[in-house]
């Protein structure tokens, strides 16, 4: 049988700023198959789905559709040489039917031919066993039904090529299954099917090919039947990279801080930490790793008093601190610093200058109705000195800043509060190893002061190489703490994706 | 061909200097208008100087304007730091003036200075709670506070409005629907032929100006409105930090309809408020959140209405031509803040885009 080649990408390359998001991707895409694309966060997933979709246009490199050459300027043109994306956040307009959502945004007439409409959504529906009944409002659908709408609203566009962002993120194990089920019908029925996850059990189960991207570049292209999940995660993984990163030998502590049995759920009343049970010593770094929202966030909120606990005690030189206030938490020298994706959002104030920011954690120590900046202006020039920050004053706003500087300026900022704990969040998100390697040092540095730090991390060879022990994370719960310097990165990868066909190991 | 792009910083002086040349351009607008209703721009427009600052007496008429439109602002401007959209000023205002009223008529006896300054606490209590509803029900239901303060301002006219015709009407009044005129003893006294409310906004605008910048709670309301994740990761009590700021907003407002009801209207009518919380929006926004510039912006805009009521006389021009005027100076002033955040770049012919 002749295959027919729906999607080909040749030398694909994005840039953002500095970063290459994508290098030279190659992709294809056969009509009939199910071809999943797995990478770590920021491998270039997205990248190269935005691109096909039309969202990005790309810098270099070609993409072709069935055979023809494209340049899209917008969703629009993409849509209509048959590609459908179905997002990870559902674009939905919640007090519309299916239908109307659906119909949004299509051609027609003046006015719509709502009955004619009608009955090709329910046909398309039923062709694929989708469960939907088109007058339903979305707003009282569950999540796997307004999954459907999406679905069908590719479909009814007249797609072919069909690209799901992580589809399962959100669904239950048997909406997981059915998903699969009906994505397998639209790929016999001629449908080409791109499908984004980390999840490696399902990509074992629904493709038939898995392509890998690490760091923006294509890394293999492999049959799903010829593979196994730990050539995957070795790809997946990678070489690990030649600058070494110091991991002095602290002799362990006591333990200082112990949380046992937490429990803590999210808005939607969903358990996001469960039974969550470790330990951290002083003058040790405990590495957190785990796939993104895997429950790190709500881990470290709940050290630092931000988050709601559901049940269970977080011991701090043996008290119990859950239900504490924040500043008193603060006080008592945990200090947190999370740096999100946005980077600015939480922990500074971006268009203050340094010494407001510095200012953010040293207000609880000052006394009186007023602020004495005066010697916090002392304070940040021996910051910038001792840390290498390259500012134009201390009174510049720290959004102006580069990257690897405002990190310094956050993580400089929460070790001068001389915390005995320290829980650092993605500390070297987009920084260039140099910088990152300069964060390291510091970690290091407090290390040897005795503090006892949570790395939460995303690069699993820089947990091996700085932390002594690595918590993994899988969907809130923890399915491993091991000692770094006898793991591999392929026991992190498998706890990581809550494969547990090896037994998760405690090493406490 | 054009782009927008979002400026990362500008310095005070070229956004002062994009508002200044809206205003220009403003100007410039309307010439045409005047010119269409047959009279000479340049005249006009020096005539609504005239009106506005050329005697003595339309001075203290332009600053009676500006005391309440100053202090109000400076009232909201606590919220707006936050990001806490108050437009429940007029509310507040009369609340204030309400609970400054009840003082007044019922304890005359006593002395004027201890009187005044029962009524100044009375009128910020007030103004206070006004503004304590929303940031209640902020803080505990996470409510929109731009309806609620905004529909507590109908709920304070009306109440007013009910005690004027029900149990606060003046019996002596001979049947008509008013309040009970003020005693002297309640009146605030003038200095240099104006009454002292502009006394109290000096003072007012000094308090809070020092307060936002150098004071914990300043820092706390900047960073809430900077950020309110980085202030809930640096352990600031959002809750506590909204509601103590709101009472103090609401309870300036209330100030305001204290200086209104007593040296103003020497009574209590729900018409007190003339706007000045709904005006105050637009000085506050004008002056960048900060109170120095408050003063000047507040009096520009006194003296244009004032000059904007004096045309009419004077030209024998509608009053709503002189809103048009008014309006289509603000219009420009509001819509330059979209090149303070942003500039236009010319991107020449389409070619691969970069973001």
């Amino acid at each position: 049988m002749e295959q027919i080649v729906f999607v080909e990408t040749k030398k694909l390359t994005k840039t953002f700023g500095t970063v290459k998001a994508n290098n030279q991707v190659d992709f294809d895409l056969i009509k009939g198959e199910i071809h999943a694309v797995l990478g770590e966060n920021g491998a270039g997933k997205s990248t190269l789905m935005n691109m096909l979709s039309g969202l990005y246009k790309p810098d270099s490199g070609s993409i072709k559709i069935k055979n023809e050459e494209v340049s899209f300027s917008s969703p629009k043109d993409a849509i209509k040489k048959g590609i459908g994306m179905i997002h990870q956040h559902y674009k939905l307009v919640d007090v519309l039917s299916a239908k109307d959502n659906i119909l949004i945004g299509k051609k027609g007439k003046f006015f719509l031919n709502k009955n004619k409409s009608f009955d090709s959504i329910k046909n398309i529906a039923n062709q694929y066993g989708l469960p939907i009944h088109p007058d339903k409002k979305v707003s009282e659908m569950s999540i796997g039904e307004k999954q459907s709408v999406e679905i069908i609203k590719v479909l009814y566009s007249g797609a072919d090529i069909l690209i799901l962002d992580e589809p399962t993120a959100v669904l239950t194990p048997q909406e997981t299954k059915k998903l699969f089920e009906i994505l397998r019908k639209m790929a016999n029925n001629g449908c080409g099917i791109i499908i984004i996850t980390h999840k490696l059990n399902e990509v074992m189960t629904i493709s038939d090919r898995v392509t890998i991207l690490r760091k923006g570049q294509t890394i293999d292209t492999v049959m799903t039947k010829e593979t196994t999940p730990k050539e995957l995660t070795d790809l997946m993984v990678g070489e690990s990279t030649n600058l070494s990163i110091d991991r002095p030998i602290v002799k362990r502590g006591e333990e200082i801080l112990k949380i046992k049995n937490l429990v803590a759920k999210n808005k939607d009343q969903v358990e996001v930490l469960k039974n969550i049970s470790f330990s951290m010593h002083q003058g040790e770094i405990l590495g957190v790793a785990g796939i993104a929202n895997s429950g790190q966030k709500e881990l470290c909120e709940s050290i630092a008093g931000l988050y709601k606990i559901e049940s269970g005690e977080i011991l701090y030189h043996g008290e119990n601190i859950v239900g504490h206030k924040p500043v008193d938490i603060i006080k008592s020298g945990i200090s947190m610093s999370f740096i999100p994706e946005d980077r600015l959002g939480m922990g500074l104030a971006a268009s203050m200058d340094m010494i407001n920011n510095y200012l953010i954690k040293e207000h609880h120590n000052q006394n009186g109705i007023f602020l004495k900046r005066k010697p916090i202006e002392k304070k940040c020039e021996e910051m910038i000195e001792r840390l290498d920050i390259q500012t134009p004053g201390i009174h510049h706003p720290v959004k102006e800043l580069s990257g690897g500087n405002i990190q310094k300026v956050l993580i400089g900022r929460e070790i001068d509060t001389q915390p005995s704990i320290l829980v650092t969040a993605y500390a070297v998100r987009g920084l260039d190893i140099n910088s990152a390697h300069r964060i390291y040092d510091l970690l290091n540095e407090q290390k040897k002061n005795n503090v006892a730090i949570l790395f939460i991390g995303e690069d699993l060879d820089i947990l091996l190489e700085l932390c002594d022990r690595i918590l993994v994370m899988c969907n809130g719960s923890i399915t491993g703490i091991v000692k770094a310097d006898e793991t591999t990165k392929e026991d992190l990868g498998y706890m990581m994706t809550g494969n547990m066909e090896r037994e998760g190991i405690f090493y406490v | 061909m054009f782009r927008m792009v979002k400026r990362v910083h500008i310095s005070k002086r070229k956004s002062m200097m994009i508002r200044l040349s809206s205003i220009f351009f403003a100007l410039l607008l309307s010439s045409f208008f005047i010119g269409l209703m047959g009279h000479e721009p340049l005249k006009v427009y020096s005539s609504m100087l005239k009106g506005a600052f050329g005697s003595k007496y339309r001075m203290i008429e332009t600053l009676k304007i500006a005391i309440p439109i100053i202090i109000t602002s400076i009232g909201i401007m606590i919220a707006f730091k936050m990001k806490f959209w108050n437009i429940g000023g007029e509310g507040q205002i009369l609340m204030g003036a309400l609970f400054a009223t009840y003082v007044a008529l019922n304890f005359e006896y006593l002395p004027k200075a201890i009187l005044l300054s029962a009524m100044f606490i009375a009128g910020f209590i007030g103004g206070g709670l006004w503004g304590l509803i929303p940031a209640f029900l902020k803080v505990k239901f996470d409510t929109n506070e731009t309806i609620i303060t905004l529909m507590l301002n109908y709920i304070a006219i009306k109440f007013i409005t009910y005690l004027q015709y029900g149990p606060w009407k003046d019996p002596s009044a001979m049947g008509f629907p008013k309040i009970k005129a003020f005693s002297q003893g309640a009146v605030l006294p003038k200095v240099f032929g104006l009454h002292m409310g502009w006394i109290i906004a000096i003072i007012i605008v000094i308090i809070i100006s020092i307060l936002m910048k150098y004071s914990k709670w300043g820092y706390n309301i900047a960073i809430i409105g900077e950020s309110k994740d980085t202030a809930r990761y640096s352990g600031i009590n959002i809750k506590r930090t909204v509601l103590f700021s709101l009472f103090v907003s609401g309870g300036i407002c209330g100030i305001v309809g204290f200086i209104e009801a007593s040296a103003v209207n020497q009574t209590l009518t729900p018409l007190l408020s003339s706007g000045y919380g709904f005006t105050a929006i637009i000085t506050t926004w004008l002056s960048g959140l900060l109170p120095s510039i408050i003063i000047p912006v507040s009096i520009l805009f006194a003296a244009m209405v004032k000059g904007g009521s004096f045309i009419q006389t004077a030209f024998q021009i509608p009053s709503s031509a002189a809103n048009v005027l008014q309006s289509m100076i603000l219009f420009f002033v509001i819509g330059s803040e979209f090149f303070i955040k942003y500039h236009l770049k010319y991107m020449g012919i389409k070619k691969g885009e970069n973001l």
